[in-house]
């Protein structure tokens, strides 16, 4: 393991110098709410904040992102080909992205990266993209990474992790990407990695956490009586059935597939979806096989708490962020929920044989 | 105005008991700070989940559409005004519905506390004219109507329009307030000035569309964003798409909308698109002196024809 230690005196200055190879991103203000969002030249991202209001998915997924460009008019040389649009754009940087954030993208690739099918726009940005990681040293109080699959001081998704030691960063570099990125922004102040005193950081950070999930019956559970259990119109009363956790959640990886032209020329997109909209599953019959929302909010709890984890034996599809809890505005609160699902069929009381 | 709750839950408890309504539709406590969750109960043992507090800004309303039974229903004023539009409307009988008015202080605006307190807050009490907030390592107490709901702050119709029964008797009207300071202050830009404002309010919008689904006019079966056939809007960050959705749903809720504040609350990105509404109230009110929901006597100005309408498009 290598370990550097960045002054906080040459951070700016780092960044700048790897602004000119790679392009950053980084938690910024956006109007009144933190956002994980591209840095504009000169612009720092704000270490202090904790959990950033949109997720940092949209850096290796955006929201809207073209996939090719065409033409049908016969006078241009390239009528009918499908051309992806040019980009002439440096590698990508996540700058100070939480360790929740990084592990997100680890459980998004099982499903953009598998044996049977590879999501070529997804990996081609992940693969050039380098994961600055931040510890959480005060997690906050709807954060429940520990039984989530992660943790505060998590590594896994990282390039590098770094640790706030009040004037500097320690600096864990994690992987070649990262050590590229390390010398690309000149820091090189090697140093033998403080082993006792980062045990000590994750240790004070893990404390801190106060939300927990139960998930250890999840996968022995019968999905079909999961599903047809007798919770779920209660628990999906208040849904108003939009886009807010799914469109901030981190793990989330629906989307739809756009046409637009103008004349001749048009453009292919793709664009994110939500479980929660009706029209997400409306077939072209008119038969919408999800057309209540308690059907909509039983997909977006059974994807990421069964179904995922069924098929992936890996965890939950959820990384323990707390965006969702935080912000739906009617309160639906995973960690109910999950804990409802995880104690379904358990016996009530107990019998002595 | 927690003291609220007993009221609420022994009103509940009879109903269920008495069998007069189904369902009783109201709040339960949640499970982060200044949050709570609409739920409905059946059962007459579990009334005392319900709870008011000055975190029930949801619209009840919107929970009412397209249900079949008889339902009791916890109402603020401008909740009551919403209900009074879904009755005009015929979205729902007014036999159906068991309205339970609730006298209303103005709600809590978790934003501007969040924005206020020195970290995060995980615990909020309500104590009289004082909002006593916690965090891990601070105190503070503000004064209630300095952290209102902005659309609270101007309301002048706390006491509900239409009830059956009051939880409390009727709070004091507003009457020294600038209803519509926000958009005269709009009103005076420029159309460049104007451009740039819309434009810099819409920008972090991400379509996620809780404003609409918050608000209890949007009950369109399938909303004009939805349309696949035409599709009237593209579904891309495109700015004229999104400013395409807000203004024409502002439209759709012109003479209807009762700035409940429901969709600006519910906004996970705090865009205050009740700018947009509001405009279309302020015309209501100046040119025909009207404000949604306050009768079931009177026909909305905007659905409602005469033939000696002065406007020569019309004819
Ligand atoms: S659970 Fe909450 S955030 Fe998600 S769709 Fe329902 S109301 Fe919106
Ligand atoms: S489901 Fe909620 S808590 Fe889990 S990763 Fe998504 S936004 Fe975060
Ligand atoms: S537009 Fe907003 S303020 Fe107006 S009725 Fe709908 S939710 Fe309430
Ligand atoms: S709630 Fe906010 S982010 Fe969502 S569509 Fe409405 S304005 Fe946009």
């Amino acid at each position: 393991m290598k370990c550097i230690k960045i002054d906080k005196k040459q951070w700016a200055g780092g960044l700048e110098t790897a602004a000119s190879t790679y392009r950053l991103f980084g938690p910024v203000k956006s109007g009144e709410v933190y956002e994980f969002a591209a840095l504009a030249p000169g612009r720092e991202p704000d270490m202090a904040v904790q959990n950033t209001r949109t997720s940092p998915r949209s850096v290796v997924y955006p929201q809207a992102e073209v996939m090719f460009e065409y033409t049908t008019d016969e006078n241009d040389p390239d009528a009918h080909v499908m051309k992806e649009p040019e980009t002439d754009e440096k590698p990508r940087a996540a700058i100070g992205i939480r360790p929740c954030d990084a592990y997100s993208f680890v459980l998004v690739r099982r499903n953009f990266d598998s044996a049977e099918h590879q999501d070529v726009y997804w990996l081609r940005n992940y693969e050039e993209t380098t994961f600055i990681g931040q510890a959480c040293h005060n997690p906050c109080s709807t954060c429940f990474c520990t039984t989530a699959g992660c943790g505060p001081f998590h590594e896994a998704g990282l390039d590098v992790l770094l640790a706030d030691a009040g004037d500097h960063y320690v600096a864990r570099v994690l992987t070649d990407k990262g050590e590229t990125f390390m010398k690309a922004a000149g820091w090189d102040a090697g140093i033998d990695c403080p082993d006792q005193e980062w045990e000590g950081w994750k240790t004070a950070a893990q404390e801190k956490i106060v939300s927990e999930v139960a998930t250890d019956r999840l996968a022995n559970i019968d999905t079909l009586a999961l599903h047809d259990a007798g919770f779920w119109d209660d628990a999906a009363f208040s849904c108003i059935n939009c886009g807010t956790c799914t469109y901030l959640c981190p793990t989330c990886w629906c989307f739809d597939i756009q046409d637009e032209n103008k004349g001749r020329k048009g453009i292919r997109y793709r664009c994110w979806d939500s479980c929660m909209f009706p029209l997400f599953t409306l077939h072209g019959s008119g038969h919408n096989p999800r057309g209540d929302k308690t059907q909509r909010v039983r997909q977006r709890f059974m994807h990421k708490l069964k179904y995922y984890v069924d098929r992936y034996e890996n965890g939950i599809q959820c990384v323990g962020c707390g965006r969702c809890v935080q912000h739906c505005p009617v309160n639906i609160d995973i960690r109910n929920v999950c804990n409802l699902m995880n104690s379904f069929g358990e016996a009530e009381s107990c019998s002595v044989a | 105005m927690t003291a609220y709750t007993d009221k609420i839950r022994e009103i509940a408890r009879r109903l269920l008991k008495d069998c007069k309504v189904e369902t009783v539709i109201g709040f339960r406590k949640g499970t982060v700070p200044m949050m709570n969750e609409p739920c409905f109960i059946t059962r007459a043992d579990a009334a005392d989940e319900l709870v008011w507090d000055g975190n029930c800004g949801i619209n009840l309303a919107n929970y009412l559409t397209d249900r079949k039974e008889k339902i009791a229903v916890f109402a603020k004023g401008c909740d009551s005004r919403n209900i009074v539009n879904h009755i005009v409307e015929n979205k729902i009988d007014r036999d159906q519905l068991y309205i339970v008015g609730v006298p209303c202080k103005g709600m809590i605006d978790k934003r501007r506390i969040r924005g206020m307190a020195p970290g995060e807050i995980t615990e909020v009490a309500e104590d009289g004219d004082a909002v006593r907030v916690k965090g891990r390592d601070f105190e503070e107490s503000y004064d209630r109507k300095d952290v209102l709901q902005s659309n609270c702050a101007v309301c002048v119709h706390r006491n509900p329009v239409v009830y059956d029964e009051l939880v409390a008797d009727e709070v004091t009207e507003q009457t020294d307030v600038d209803r519509f300071a926000d958009i005269a202050e709009i009103e005076a830009m420029s159309p460049e000035e104007k451009r740039a404002y819309f434009e810099e309010l819409l920008a972090p919008c991400i379509r996620c569309y809780a404003c609409r689904n918050a608000c209890p006019l949007c009950y369109c079966p399938t909303c004009f964003v939805d349309e696949s056939q035409p599709q009237w809007v593209g579904k891309s960050q495109n700015p004229t798409d999104v400013w395409t959705f807000h203004f024409l749903r502002a439209y759709h809720c012109a003479g209807r909308c009762t700035d409940c504040g429901a969709c600006e609350r519910a906004c996970p990105v705090g865009i205050n698109m009740r700018l947009l509404t509001k405009k279309l109230n302020k015309d209501a009110f100046e040119k025909w002196g009207w404000e949604a929901g306050l009768t079931l006597e009177q026909r909305p100005p905007l659905d409602t024809y005469r033939p000696n309408d002065p406007e020569e498009f019309i004819k």
